[in-house]
This record gives structure tokens, sequence and C-alpha cells, in this order.
């Protein structure tokens, strides 16, 4: 057979490939992401009513969301929402929390400190890692333009 | 109107994410970070104060918003105690949702165990 | 000089080995599907009694092997060497059941392809007078291959249209020198193509050009026809890899549309089993090769067929570092007729 042209055979291929159904995966991940949304602003609300101030409700909204997504990843009921919802399940903090514990639940036969523990942040870790990087980094640069 | 609003925000956040997802190569921890990194950029030069003020939890929740509260609390810190608050305010700002992922996730890992898919 | 070869890639047995006995063990996803009457065992859920999923692949290999010879009615004494090989990093599943069998052993890599790549060797050994009889194995596991691959299994990601569902099975096959049909007359080794693919859910795009330079050169080398097989089946190129294979064997002037299929394709319906593009793994061919195609050779409804088990040569490693993903195909030509 003759050699073939990478250039000519990745385009060939992209004709080939099912175009993945933009329109309906963003609905889900529209309908999907706002309920979980939605459901924060209920906890929020709810939390405020029950005595906790603004600042103490910030925490708590999120704190409370990672529980229940922790759980249902438990359960095994997240991936199946996340088949559907895509980046509806995964942009929201219940995605960061599901991203700690499906690896985490995965590796426990490989141990506890190099599986469960080490494994629990292989996505979570580099979200921590740009997120506090890049907060230091503005931190320092607000101080700077201060004076 | 307040639970319309965080619903709507918080589906166009999404939504980003799903397009972002469907039309590059992106993984979701690549969506993750970025979304994240926006977040507090977005926060440092003003532009998701007003969206978090609009869409409450829409905003919030989403990883843009845990970005948000990294830059918010950095800012604060750093007015208050000057350098030290560049390192302190963001994880502070934050620690109850890392520390609250870190330990649900190791407890929820050593209960349960995974099932394999149909 | 090297008489028993044939054109450039191609080796003509001359004392075809018969194929006297297969076994399949598969998961229960693929107990599901539409080839669920043609294999030996099921397993009721994918742990089967162990407790990882890589000692159940183990299992899955080690058992079928067992099976094998129960079916050819010998023990593992008679045995000269087995061949094997599986996805796992360093071939885990293979040796770790070939420590409990007491069989020489060669361990293979070959990704997909090690079906075929195991038939090639064992039929080249046995016709150069090194062995009697020989056993080939294969095994894949969705769940290991997953983790090793790509995602946890609970997280919550979705999978892409282009990919495939990897084969939770193992297959093998006892090579004797003497017995009766089906024979394995012709070996056609392939080249490792790359053709520049970088995503590995898309892993049929991949191979196709391997497959079908292995294919023509197989029908180059040796004078056949695609209308001399009943049957020419790849490995896991599933839905997008066979439609790029069929077309670029026709470019070449052959039309194998009539007697082309792929076990991927076959192991699954991808529309009630939401395989996607279809089934992948070492497992894949070796269970529909193992399973399938020999009971059809035995029953004369298939005489002749060219099983071309196919693999992608990536790792996750290189996949990170962004390397493209070479293939590689491999063909055997099965005959119930020595002409």
């Amino acid at each position: 057979m003759k050699k073939i042209n990478q250039k000519d055979y990745a385009n060939y291929v992209n004709e080939k490939i099912p175009k993945p159904k933009i329109v309906k995966n963003c609905i889900w991940a529209f309908l999907v992401g706002g309920l979980i949304c939605t459901f924060g602003q209920v906890i929020t609300n709810f939390v405020i009513k029950y005595g906790l101030d603004k600042k103490a409700a910030s925490t708590a909204t999120p704190v409370i969301l990672i529980f229940l997504s922790a759980l249902l990843t438990g359960l095994g009921v997240y991936d199946k929402i996340g088949k559907r919802a895509g980046a509806g399940s995964i942009v929201p903090i219940t995605g960061f929390a599901n991203s700690i514990v499906s690896p985490a639940m995965e590796f426990k036969r490989e141990g506890f400190v190099l599986g469960v523990a080490a494994k629990m942040f292989t996505v979570a870790g580099p979200v921590l890692v740009y997120g506090i990087g890049s907060s230091v980094f503005v931190g320092i640069l607000y101080l700077l333009l201060k004076k | 109107m307040e639970y319309v609003k965080a619903f709507f925000v918080g589906g166009i956040i999404c939504v980003i994410g799903q397009i972002l997802m469907d039309k590059t190569k992106l993984t979701p921890a690549h969506i993750l970070v970025a979304f994240v990194t926006c977040g507090v950029i977005l926060t440092a030069i003003g532009i998701y104060e007003p969206i978090v003020k609009f869409g409450g939890a829409g905003a919030t929740v989403p990883l843009p918003g845990f970005g948000y509260s990294l830059a918010k609390g950095v800012i604060e810190a750093v007015n208050k105690d000057g350098i030290i608050g560049a390192f302190t305010g963001g994880v502070q700002a934050t620690a109850g949702g890392i520390a609250a992922a870190t330990v649900f996730g190791y407890i929820m890992a050593v209960i349960f165990n995974p099932k394999s898919k149909k | 000089m090297a008489h028993k070869r044939l054109g450039k890639q191609t080796v003509k047995l001359q004392n075809p080995p018969s194929i006297i006995a297969t076994s399949s063990i598969v998961g229960p996803k693929e107990g599901e599907g539409p080839l669920k009457n043609f294999f030996d065992q099921i397993i009721q859920d994918d742990l089967w009694g162990e407790e990882s999923w890589e000692k159940c692949e183990s299992k899955l290999q080690r058992e079928v092997v067992k099976l094998a010879l129960s079916n050819a009615k010998i023990v593992e004494s008679q045995v000269d060497f087995l061949l094997a090989g599986d996805l796992l990093n360093q071939i885990i599943a293979s040796s770790f059941a070939a420590r409990q069998l007491a069989i020489p052993f060669f361990g293979l890599y070959g990704a997909c392809s090690t079906m075929a790549e195991s038939l090639s060797l064992g039929s080249m050994l046995i016709d150069g007078g090194f062995a009697d009889k020989i056993a080939c194995a294969t095994s894949s596991h969705f769940s290991t291959a997953e983790r090793q691959y790509r995602y946890p299994l609970e997280h919550g990601n979705q999978r892409p249209l282009t990919s495939q569902w990897t084969v939770t099975g193992a297959g093998a096959s006892i090579l004797s020198s003497s017995g009766g049909a089906p024979y394995i007359t012709h070996v056609t080794t392939g080249k490792v193509i790359d053709p520049g693919i970088k995503d590995a859910n898309n892993m049929g795009a991949a191979m196709a050009p391997a497959a079908a330079d292995v294919i023509v050169q197989h029908f180059k080398d040796t004078g056949l026809k695609p209308s001399d097989y009943d049957l020419i089946i790849t490995g896991d190129l599933a839905s997008i890899g066979k439609e790029i294979t069929e077309e670029l064997i026709a470019k070449e002037g052959y039309n194998v549309s009539n007697v082309y299929s792929d076990c991927g394709i076959e192991i699954f319906d991808n529309k009630k089993q939401d395989t996607h593009a279809g089934g992948s793994g070492c497992g894949c061919s070796a269970v529909v090769f193992n399973g399938y195609v020999y009971k059809q050779l035995l029953s004369k409804k298939l005489n002749r067929v060219l099983l071309v088990s196919t693999g992608a040569l990536l790792s996750p490693t290189s996949a990170m570092q962004g390397e493209s993903i070479p293939g590689i195909a491999h063909a055997v030509s099965i005959s119930n007729i020595i002409s």
C-alpha cells in the first residue's frame, strides 16, 4: 500500500467521525448545571435562615454540596448523571468532589497511602495548584498596584 | 426570582464548559483547571463580582466560583495583612471546601467500592 | 533459504497446524450480546470472586487455558509452549496466569493484535518442528483497561461517540501438529503503521491503515482473492475503523465488502448496549474467534477465514506526551481444506 499522507488522512477521518450532538448535550448541561446551582441557592438561603451569616453560608454551601456529591459518587449515581449531563455535572463544585472520590475509591486496592490518598488528587491537585497559584499571583499583583 | 437567576447563570456556565468539551479535545481535568483560573482572573479584574451579585449560587457553585472565593479572599487578606495575606487569603477563604472534599472523599472511598459499568 | 516464505510478508505453512480446540470466557455484558450462545462460559460479575479486576483478568486467562486443554482432552504437561499476552502494564494478566500453569511460557505484547500474533508464532513453531502442542491465549477486562488508559469508573465523564468498549473476556486456542480441520495455512505479519492519529478515543481510525495494509499484502503475497474467503474479520476496528479499512482496501483494487466484518461490531449490539463505536481489547478478537468463528468453521458454515487482529500501540505515557498512535495488524488464514 502507498504511504499515507497524515494530513489527508486526518481530514478524511474527521469526515467519518460522528459529530457530538452539541445542542442536546448543551441542553442537558444547562438543565443539570442549573439545577445543581439552584439547589446550592436553596442551601444558602436555608442556612442563612437558621442563623448563619453570609460569610459562613458561603462556606457551608460548598461543604454540603461536596458531601452530597461524594455520597452520590460512592453510591454509584454520580457517573450516571455525568453520562447525560456532561459539563453540567463536571463544572459545579460537585464535579470537583466527584473527581476526588472516584479515583480514591478505585485505587483502594493499591493501599491507603499511595492508592487512596495519592490518587484522590489526580484531578483535584492540578485544580488546587492553578487555583491557589493564580490567587497568590493576583494577591501580589494587587499589593504592588495598590501602592 | 433568586432561584431563576441562579439556575440561569449556573446553566450558562456549564454550557460554556460543554461547548469547550465537545468542540475541543479538552478533558474534564483541563476544563476544571481552566475554569478555576478564569474565576481567579475575572474576579481580580472585577468582572466576576457583578456576576455573583446577579446570579448568587449560580455563580459561586460552579468552579469559577471557587476561583472567585480564592481571589476575593486574597484581596481582603492583602488589605489586612499585606504581603502575607497574598499567601494566606486564598486558602483561608476556601479552607472549608478543600477540607470537606478531602475528608468526605476519603471517607467515601473507605466505605464504598466502585461498581462495574453495564 | 527461507523456502516457506511467500511474497514479502507471508509464510505458507508446509505442514499446516490444526486448531484442535478453543475456549472462551466472557463478562456479563458480552454475555448479553448477540454472540452469547457461542461462548463457553459467561461470568456473572466482573470480579469473579477475586479481590481486584487485575486478578480477575488473570483468572480469566488461566481458566480459559485450562478450559481449552480440557476441550482438547489433553493435560498441561503435553503442551510445549504457552504464548500469551494482554493489555496490562508488564502483561501481568498473562504471566500471573502462567505461574499457575506448568507450561513453558512466552509473553507477548501486541496490544489487541495478540490473538493473531500468538496464532502466527504458534503455527510457525509447530511447522518448524519445534513443538507438537501449543496454547495461544489472550485476555482483556473493561475495568482494568479503563483505569489504566482512561477514567475511574465512578467519574462522571461522557464517552465520546468514537470511543470503544473494552471487552471483558479471554480466549484460547490449542494448536497441534496432528489433527483435523480447521488448519492454519498462511500467516501474514503486519508492519507498524502510524497514520498520525492522536486521539486515544478514536483507535479504530488509528489501526485501520495497518489492517488494510496487511490484508492487501496478504492478497498480493498469496494470490488469493477476497472471494476465496467466506469471512475476513478484523479485531477491534469498530464502526468507524471498519468503514475506513474497507475503503482503503477498495482503493488498492480489492472489494471485500461481501465477506468483511469486524469482531468489535459483532460482539455488541451497539444501539442497545450503548457501546458507541463497538468493542475493543485483546479479548475482543479472542472471544469472537475462539467462540463464534471457530464453531462456524467446525460446522462448515464457514470454510475459509482470514482473522486479522488489530492493535493500537499506545501507552498512557505516550498519549500524555502527545505522541500519535501507531497501529499493527496480523493476518492468519484458517481453512477447513488444505490445498
